[in-house]
Parts: C-alpha cells; sequence; structure tokens
C-alpha cells in the first residue's frame, strides 16, 4: 500500500471539523430545521469516521518509529502537531465518546430549537479535543484548549429557558476565562524562561540548562548560551499546573464542575466530564512527560518539583470528589462530584513517580487506560441519566425508585456503569482501577494507594444507592413511561456492552497504553 | 474445556432465562440448570475414576484436571490468565453447587411469585460465579468470579427479601466487600513484596513458601500482617465470631431458595479460600498461628449454638447453627493433620447439602404455614407428613446421627484435632470443648422439632394446611438421599479430599 501523506495523520481531526462545517453549511442554508435526523446523522456519521481512521492508525503502526517496525511518526506544520500513539488514543477516546453523545442527542434536542448550532457546537469542542492530543507546543495546546472550552461554554446554557442551566455556563465561563488567563501567563512565562514553546525544545532547554531558539526547525542553543531563569520556570510551571487542573476539574479548581454537570444537558455533561476531561489530562500528561522532565528539573535544581504537586492534588482530588459526592440527594450531581473524584484517580498517573523519575511510563498508562474506561463508564451514566430527564423521572435519588421494573434493560446497563465506576470487575473499571493501583505499588507510593483503596470503598457507598433505588425500593409516585427513545438507547445499551466487553478486552487498551506512553 | 462449558452454558442459560416470560421462567431455569448439573456430576464420575490420586491444584500444578489456560492480561509485568482446572478439594464443592442450585430452583417454584425471570436469571448468574470461584486458578479470575458472587446475591436479597431486606442487603454487601478489601491489600503486599510474575494460584503458593527477607511493618512480619488481614477477609465470609452479624439478618430476610445458596454455598466460599489462601499458601504461618485460630473456630461453635438456642424463628435457629458448623471447618484446618484437614473439607460438602436441607425444609413449612416461629404452631407432623419426615431426618443428620455425612464429617474432625500437633497441649481442650457444641444442637434441634412437629394439631394463622406439593418435596428427597450417601460411603468424596490435603501437610512447616 502506498504511503499515506503525512496530513493524513490529523484525519481524525478532519472528520470531524469536516462535520461541524457541514452543519454549519446546513445552518446557513435551512436556518432554524427541526430535521432532526440528518444533523444527528452527520454528526454520528462525522465521529465514526474519525473514530474508524483512530483506530485504524493505531493498528496499522502510525505513531510507532519505522525501527520498530511501525509507520513513523507523523510531524506537522514544523513540530507544532504530532500524531502519536498517544495522540491517536485519546483521539479514539474522543471519537467514541462523541459518538455516543451526539446518538444520544437525537432524542434528547429534538423538543429544542437551534439544533444544528447544539451538533456544531459538539463537534467543534470534539476537533479542539482531537487537536489538543496531538498539541505538540504549548501555542498549539493553547489554541486547542480554547477551541475546546468556547463552545462547552455555549453548550452547558444550551436549555435557554432553565436558569439554572444559563447560571452553570455563566459560571463556567467566567471560571473558564480566568484560568485560560492563568495558563496563558503561565504559558508566557514558560516562554520567557526556555526561549520556546515547543514540548521538545523546552525540554532541551532544561536539560542543557540555557535558552534555546528554532531555527529551520531544529531546536538550537541561543548565540551567547544564555542560562534559563529556574525560579521563573518553576512559577510558569505552576501556572500550567493551575490550567490543567481547570480543564480536568481537579482540585482545587473544580468549583465550576458540579455546576455546570448540573445545569447542564445531560448529554453534554457526559460529554464534559469524559471527552473534555480526557482532552485536559493529554495535555497534562504530553506537557509533564515530554517537556518538563522531571528526572532534568530535579537534576538542575531550583525549578519546581511537579511530582510532589501533582500527589498532594491527586490525593485532595480524590478525598473531595468522593466525601462530596457521598453526601449529595441528587443523582446528576452525585456523578458530577465522582467525575471530581475520578480526576483525582487519573491524576496518579502524574503522580506516582519515584523521586528519580521513574515510572512515569506505567503510571501514565494506567492513568490513559482509567481514561478509556471512564469515557464510556461516565458517558454511559450521563445519558441514563439524560434518559431519565427525557422520561421526566426526577432527579433525587428517591425518584428512581422502582424504576428497574419499568425499564429493565436500560437499569441493567446503568447498574453496570456504576458498578464499575465504583471498581467491581462487572466492567474494566475494576482493571484500570487496578492499574493505577498498581503504578502506585510499584513505586512504593503507599499514601496513594491507600487513598484509592479508601476512595472506592466510599465510592460503592453511593454508587449502590442508585442501583438499590432502581431495583429494590417501590416506586413513590405516579410515573408511566409511555416511549422508548431509540438514539438514547442504543447509546446507552452500546456504552454498556464496551463497558463490559473492556473486562476481557482490558489487555489490548493496557498494552496500547503502555506503548503510546513509553514512545512520549 | 469443561469447565468453560461449565460456565458458558449458564451464562447463556441466565441470557435466555431474563428474556423469558414470567410464567415459564421457573422451569426453565430449573430445567437449564439441570445441564451443568449432569456435566459436572459426569465430570465427578470422570474424576472418582480417573484422577484418584492428582495432587493438590496449587502445589502440583502438573496434576490438575480439567484444567484449562488462556493468557488473558499482562499489566506490567504481571501476567493474568484465564486458568481453571479442578482437584479433590474443588471438584466436590463444584459438584455440591451446580446440583444444589437445581434443587433451589425448583423450591423456588412456590414462593417467588412476582418478577420471576429475573430471580431465576440471577440465581443462574450466581452460579455461573460460584463455579468460578471453585474452579479458577488465577488470582484475578478468581476475584472477579468472587466479587461477580456479590452483586446478584444483593439484588436476591434486597427485592425477594422479607419486610427488612433493604437493611440486610445493604449489610450484608458492605460487610462482604470490605473483607473483600482488605483480603484484597494484604494479598497484594506480599504479591509485591516476593516480586511475583504471574497470578496463577500455584505461582503464588510457590513464591509466597519461598519468600524470605520480607519487610516488617509497625514490628509485624509482612507474611503475618497478610495472613491476618486475609484470614479477616475471608472469615466475614465464613463467618466466624465476631464477625457474623450479617448472617442472622441476611438469612431471616431472604427468600428460602436464596437461603439455601447463602447456607450451602456461598459460605463455603469463605472456608474454601481460607484452605487455599491461608492454609496452603501461607502454611508456614498458619501453623505458627494454629492455637488463636483454634480458638477463635471454637468460640463460633459454642457462640453460635448458644445463640440458636435463644431463637424462636425456626430460620435463624438454623442460620446460627450453620456459624456454630463453620467453627468446626476452622478447627479441622488449623489441625494440619490428614483427617481435620480432610475432615474440614468434607465437612464443608456435608454441611452445604445438611444446611440447604434444612433451610428448603423450613421453607417449605413456612410456604404452607406461613409462620416461622416455634410456639406459633404445634403437630404438623399429622398434617405433612413428607416434610415433617425429612425435616426430622436432617435435623438427626445435623445432630451428627451416624450413617448420615455430618457425623462422618465432625467425627473426622475431632479425630484429627484431638492430637493435631499445631495446637500443642491446647488440643485435646480445645476438641472437647467444641464437641460440647454437638450437645447444644441436639438440644435446641429436639427442643423446636417437639414443639413445632409433634403433638396435637394447631397454629396461630388462618392459613390451610396439608401436604406439600410434589415438586416441594422432591428436592428434599434428593437432597436427604445424598446426605445419607455420603454419611454410608464417606469415601464417595474423603478419599479424593485426602489426595489433595495430603500434598498441603507434606509441606512439612517450620513450627
Amino acid at each position: 500500500m502506498a504511503q499515506l501523506p503525512s496530513w493524513m495523520g490529523l484525519a481524525p481531526a478532519l472528520a470531524l471539523g469536516l462535520a461541524s462545517l457541514v452543519l454549519l453549511l446546513s445552518d446557513s442554508i435551512d436556518p432554524d430545521t427541526t430535521n432532526t435526523p440528518a444533523l444527528a446523522g452527520i454528526s454520528v456519521v462525522g465521529s465514526l469516521v474519525a473514530l474508524a481512521s483512530a483506530v485504524g492508525f493505531i493498528i496499522g503502526g502510525t505513531g510507532v518509529p519505522t525501527s520498530e517496525g511501525g509507520q513513523g511518526t507523523p510531524v506537522l506544520f514544523g513540530g507544532q502537531l504530532v500524531v502519536d500513539q498517544m495522540a491517536l488514543f485519546f483521539m479514539v477516546i474522543v471519537a467514541s465518546v462523541t459518538a455516543l453523545v451526539v446518538l444520544a442527542s437525537y432524542d434528547y434536542v429534538s423538543e429544542h430549537s437551534y439544533q444544528a448550532e447544539f451538533f456544531a457546537l459538539v463537534m467543534l469542542s470534539a476537533t479542539g479535543m482531537t487537536l489538543l492530543s496531538a498539541a505538540n507546543s504549548l501555542a498549539t495546546a493553547f489554541v486547542a484548549l480554547e477551541l475546546v472550552s468556547l463552545p462547552s461554554y455555549a453548550l452547558v446554557a444550551f436549555l435557554k429557558k432553565n436558569r439554572g442551566g444559563v447560571e452553570a455556563g455563566l459560571k463556567y465561563f467566567l471560571i473558564g476565562a480566568v484560568s485560560s488567563a492563568v495558563l496563558a501567563y503561565g504559558i508566557s512565562l514558560v516562554y520567557a524562561a526556555t526561549g520556546v514553546l515547543r514540548f521538545d525544545g523546552i525540554a532541551t532547554a532544561i536539560s542543557s540548562g540555557t535558552i534555546q531558539t528554532i531555527v529551520d526547525g531544529s531546536v538550537q542553543a541561543q548565540s551567547g548560551e544564555p542560562a534559563v531563569p529556574m525560579s521563573i520556570l518553576g512559577v510558569g510551571i505552576l501556572m500550567v499546573i493551575g490550567g490543567v487542573a481547570f480543564k480536568t476539574a481537579a482540585v482545587p479548581f473544580h468549583f465550576w464542575a458540579p455546576e455546570a454537570y448540573e445545569g447542564a444537558p445531560a448529554p453534554i455533561s457526559g460529554f464534559l466530564s469524559s471527552a473534555s476531561k480526557a482532552a485536559g489530562f493529554v495535555l497534562a500528561f504530553r506537557v509533564f512527560a515530554v517537556a518538563f522532565p522531571i528526572g532534568d528539573l530535579l537534576a538542575t535544581g531550583g525549578a519546581i518539583n511537579w511530582v510532589v504537586a501533582f500527589q498532594i492534588l491527586a490525593i485532595a482530588t480524590m478525598f473531595i470528589g468522593n466525601f462530596a459526592a457521598a453526601t449529595q440527594e441528587k443523582v446528576k450531581r452525585m456523578l458530577a462530584y465522582s467525575s471530581v473524584g475520578h480526576a483525582g484517580y487519573v491524576l496518579i498517573g502524574l503522580a506516582a513517580v519515584s523521586a528519580s523519575g521513574e515510572g512515569l511510563s506505567f503510571s501514565i498508562s494506567a492513568g490513559m487506560s482509567h481514561l478509556l474506561v471512564y469515557g464510556f463508564m461516565n458517558t454511559g451514566a450521563f445519558l441514563f441519566i439524560a434518559l431519565a430527564e427525557y422520561w421526566g423521572v426526577g432527579r433525587r435519588f428517591e425518584d428512581y425508585n422502582g424504576l428497574g421494573k419499568e425499564a429493565p434493560v436500560a437499569c441493567a446497563a446503568m447498574t453496570v456503569f456504576l458498578f464499575s465506576l465504583a471498581g467491581l470487575p462487572i466492567g474494566g473499571g475494576f482493571f484500570s482501577k487496578f492499574y493505577l493501583f498498581q503504578a502506585t505499588l510499584n513505586v512504593g507510593a503507599w499514601s496513594l494507594a491507600a487513598a484509592l483503596i479508601i476512595n472506592s470503598a466510599l465510592s460503592l457507598f453511593y454508587y449502590s444507592r442508585v442501583v438499590k433505588a432502581m431495583w429494590i425500593e417501590e416506586p413513590t409516585g405516579e410515573r408511566s413511561i409511555d416511549s422508548y427513545p431509540m438514539g438514547l438507547y442504543t447509546a446507552v445499551v452500546g456504552a454498556a456492552i464496551v463497558t463490559f466487553l473492556l473486562v476481557p478486552g482490558f489487555n489490548q487498551v493496557s498494552e496500547i497504553a503502555f506503548q503510546a506512553a513509553q514512545l512520549l | 474445556m469443561w469447565v468453560a462449558a461449565l460456565i458458558a452454558i449458564t451464562l447463556l442459560g441466565a441470557g435466555v432465562v431474563f428474556l423469558a416470560p414470567n410464567r415459564y421462567a421457573g422451569k426453565l431455569a430449573a430445567g437449564i440448570s439441570a445441564v451443568p448439573a449432569l456435566i459436572s456430576v459426569y465430570m465427578y464420575w470422570v474424576y472418582l475414576t480417573q484422577y484418584g490420586g492428582t495432587g493438590n491444584a496449587l502445589l502440583s500444578p502438573g496434576d490438575i484436571a480439567f484444567s484449562q489456560q488462556i493468557p488473558w492480561i499482562s499489566l506490567g509485568g504481571l501476567e493474568v490468565s484465564y486458568y481453571v482446572g479442578l482437584d479433590g478439594v474443588s471438584m466436590p464443592l463444584l459438584a455440591l453447587t451446580t446440583i444444589l442450585t437445581t434443587l433451589a430452583l425448583v423450591s423456588a417454584w412456590t414462593p417467588i411469585d412476582e418478577r420471576q425471570s429475573q430471580f431465576y436469571g440471577l440465581m443462574l448468574l450466581m452460579e455461573v460465579s460460584l463455579i468460578g470461584v471453585f474452579s479458577a486458578l488465577d488470582f484475578f479470575l478468581w476475584f472477579v468470579f468472587w466479587e461477580g458472587v456479590l452483586i446478584p446475591m444483593y439484588l436476591l436479597i434486597g427485592v425477594w427479601g422479607g419486610p427488612r431486606r433493604k437493611y440486610a442487603a445493604i449489610k450484608f454487601f458492605v460487610y462482604t466487600n470490605v473483607a473483600s478489601l482488605v483480603m484484597f491489600a494484604g494479598l497484594f503486599a506480599l504479591v509485591f513484596a516476593t516480586d511475583l510474575t504471574s497470578l496463577a494460584l500455584p505461582a503464588m503458593a510457590e513464591a509466597f513458601r519461598n519468600a524470605s527477607g520480607l519487610p516488617t511493618v509497625a514490628g509485624i512480619n509482612l507474611m503475618t500482617l497478610s495472613f491476618v488481614m486475609m484470614f479477616f477477609g475471608f472469615a466475614v465470609k465464613v463467618p466466624v465470631f465476631p464477625l457474623h452479624t450479617w448472617l442472622p439478618d441476611a438469612h431471616v430476610e431472604a427468600p428460602t431458595p436464596v437461603s439455601v445458596m447463602l447456607a450451602g454455598v456461598l459460605l463455603k466460599m469463605g472456608t474454601y479460600a481460607l484452605l487455599r489462601f491461608n492454609f496452603t499458601m501461607l502454611a508456614d504461618t498458619a501453623r505458627q498461628l494454629a492455637v488463636p485460630l483454634a480458638i477463635v473456630g471454637v468460640v463460633s461453635v459454642i457462640y453460635g449454638a448458644m445463640l440458636a438456642l435463644a431463637q424462636r424463628d425456626l430460620k435463624r435457629i438454623v442460620a446460627y447453627s450453620s456459624i456454630s458448623s463453620m467453627g468446626y471447618v476452622i478447627l479441622g484446618l488449623v489441625a494440619f493433620t490428614p483427617h481435620g484437614m480432610g475432615g474440614a473439607t468434607f465437612q464443608m460438602i456435608s454441611h452445604g447439602l445438611i444446611s440447604g436441607l434444612m433451610f428448603m425444609s423450613v421453607g417449605v413449612i413456612y410456604n404452607t404455614t406461613h409462620t416461622r416461629m416455634v410456639g406459633d404452631m404445634s403437630g404438623l407432623a399429622d398434617r405433612m407428613p413428607w416434610t415433617v419426615g425429612i425435616f426430622v431426618a436432617a435435623a438427626f443428620g445435623y445432630m451428627g446421627l451416624p450413617l448420615m455425612s455430618g457425623f462422618a464429617a465432625e467425627y473426622l474432625v475431632f479425630l484429627g484435632s484431638f492430637d493435631a500437633a499445631t495446637l500443642g497441649g491446647a488440643a485435646p481442650v480445645l476438641t472437647a470443648l467444641a464437641m460440647f457444641g454437638i450437645v447444644v444442637v441436639a438440644g435446641y434441634l429436639l427442643w423446636a422439632m417437639q414443639r413445632t412437629l409433634f403433638g396435637p394439631f394447631a397454629i396461630e394463622t388462618d392459613y390451610d394446611v396439608g401436604p406439600a406439593a410434589f415438586h416441594d418435596v422432591a428436592p428434599l428427597a434428593v437432597l436427604l438421599l445424598l446426605v445419607i450417601a455420603l454419611g454410608v460411603a464417606p469415601d464417595l468424596s474423603y478419599d479424593m479430599i485426602q489426595h489433595s490435603i495430603s500434598p498441603v501437610l507434606d509441606l512439612g512447616g517450620g513450627a
């Protein structure tokens, strides 16, 4: 087979972007269209093409060096974008979640106006996420991050008549704007300290201790070899951590998450808490593993030890997210806080690193695997909430009483999601959590391991409340379920099947993740 | 292949039953579950005639019967595989599981009258996990099945249970899940301390046996710490005093067929895991801790029996006496003698059959009279002669009547523990104390039977009391025949148990 041009590596992002443009075009031709099947169809096709191409590239060996039998790693636009295995892995997560979300939205938005805008915004945001997966410089990362964020502010406030949703959107926007400013300032400080924005250039600057510049696409020391001001670099890194914490809804920038997830339409909550979180993490993994190598940072001294920062953040995020979730009375809000807790689990990916910087690729691959499993089980859970909202079931735990009698298939799927989220071996969540557990023990991070175990035990308590309500409690009030929306059902059941299949199939996921993390 | 077939057929059957209409679900489920039951009986026969001399699945992996191994997951240097196989300990337990499930499903026809397809589907799902627990030889696979038992059980108690079912279901769930986490943490502390590359149980057994230079945590050797954590985890399941409080609640609230599975098979998961992990993998530590463990066992025997004496609810009586019976298993295991360990394993099978029979009989009486309280009824023998006859026979089996399996099991346990080297001078005392438990058992069972079954007929409820239906009594008769068969010819399973126990004893041990 002839070698494809290297820009084809971006096919997943292109497919998503093209779909969003087609949607915008159709909207300008026929404004206020309510032809939901066509709109949702374009979106589903776009995301499935993205998914298929990303999976195809992974299997085909794109992103693996030719010396190891792969197809080589496409490096585009002078090193601004790089399509390696990690980029493709996260493109798979984003595309899968997007496909599920737009499929489910087919029923959810069919009663609302501005449908074309809804789907176009989702696809635009997904495009940003795929670009973020491949971003190889702080500049592209920032632009991609804004492409992710701006549509999501509007999406959170999509239900214009819902005051809670509008308020959540505004809050999300304000906190997002502040954190973008913090991130941009951090980027400028890193640039000032190292002279480059490309991740490999920053790494060279840190390891050599001299400010670098880029000449004809290759990194060189600046003339006169000025030294890197480590204290400025340290402040810059700290601010980048802040920006990442916002996007991944980690403590201490998690306050927006419960509001936004609760106020947003439920499919969007699933989209934000799964795909958007994954996009935030791919940025974090790449920046900290490639641009700020911990071994070199410690060797030079002076600059910040970000592993300790992430250890504190991980433990705090796990505990705050899970304890807050345990005290909630509304199911959606409980899931929102549990999503904060899961961000804490994934942060272990950057925290389970030994003092000499070993174990990073192992822990990152554990975090990646958890994000992939989480993409299905968490999106599925939020889509079940969407289904409940569609039926007019209330928001509290009691309102779910006896739902299992009326909708056994959907409730069985929800049971799979919840137990998998809790880490019982009924879904892939058990293995990904175990993988994280192993990563912590691998470097002897006992406090992280203990936090993981304690929080998993606690999480079972509040997840099982939903299961108990659905199956064990008797229905309290009058409720009649008269329709079974096809799109939502397909998405929920599909996500449940994948969550379950990740039990026997987890090996493939973890192997690809490990290889991707090693190739960084 | 055989084990995979058992799992696949049962799993497929569960799916079919979930989709079946409520009216046919019970008959369909019983019919489907007869297939794995027959297959496992055939496997048992093959094992009995062809594998007579195989060793222990953990200690001589070359000899495992029906074994199959397929690589599954590799997690950063830890190889996990689909690895199943049977030996003389797990084969009888597997047969017990499949046979008892079929009988329990039949016994459910009368009491379960709502959401039948979900009930029977969950029962079959639970059977899948139970088959897996007794046949898995890879820790990860085993743990998946171990936890997999929990979810169907939780729902079975919570949905179809009695008035306090929600409380009982949550209590069961929380107790056993916390226990699992403690056990998991304890085991993995050892796994990472010994640099294992495979989670196959034989490999773990070998690595733990040869482990040296283990770190100490807070002055305690890691091996001892892990042993205690794992013992705690499994002891909740057994259950052992003082971790038993979930059991009476779960039993009383659970519907009869679920109680049968709970007492008959689920409790054996705990003792089976103790035998496999604590007493085979960590045999040296178990020998060192034998005396305190034996005391725990004996206290369970006496305490369970005393509590049973104080109950009025027939189901509670049987539930508490199960705690007592499981105490004998602990006592037999710590003895580390051929008859002690063998008897303990035999007691698992025997108690599975007898307690299942007792719960089923109580269930049949309850279905007819709608009360289980001693004192609310008397003279049932006139009205339901077959049920009462079997109930009396079962009770005598429980008391240890010769020629029934309970006698053989308890006799062997006492024989083994009486001169156990591990217990030293305490052995005769502990054994004598445990024997006293049998006297108490005889006391409360005779008392309860005399008040409810004999004398002039009287009942406090308005229900019409007549003979039970054929399909209610038939499972009782089958179980009674099995109890008598094992009592008359214990070698049907005691022989293969001995073959698989002796490698554990041959480990020697430093103590």
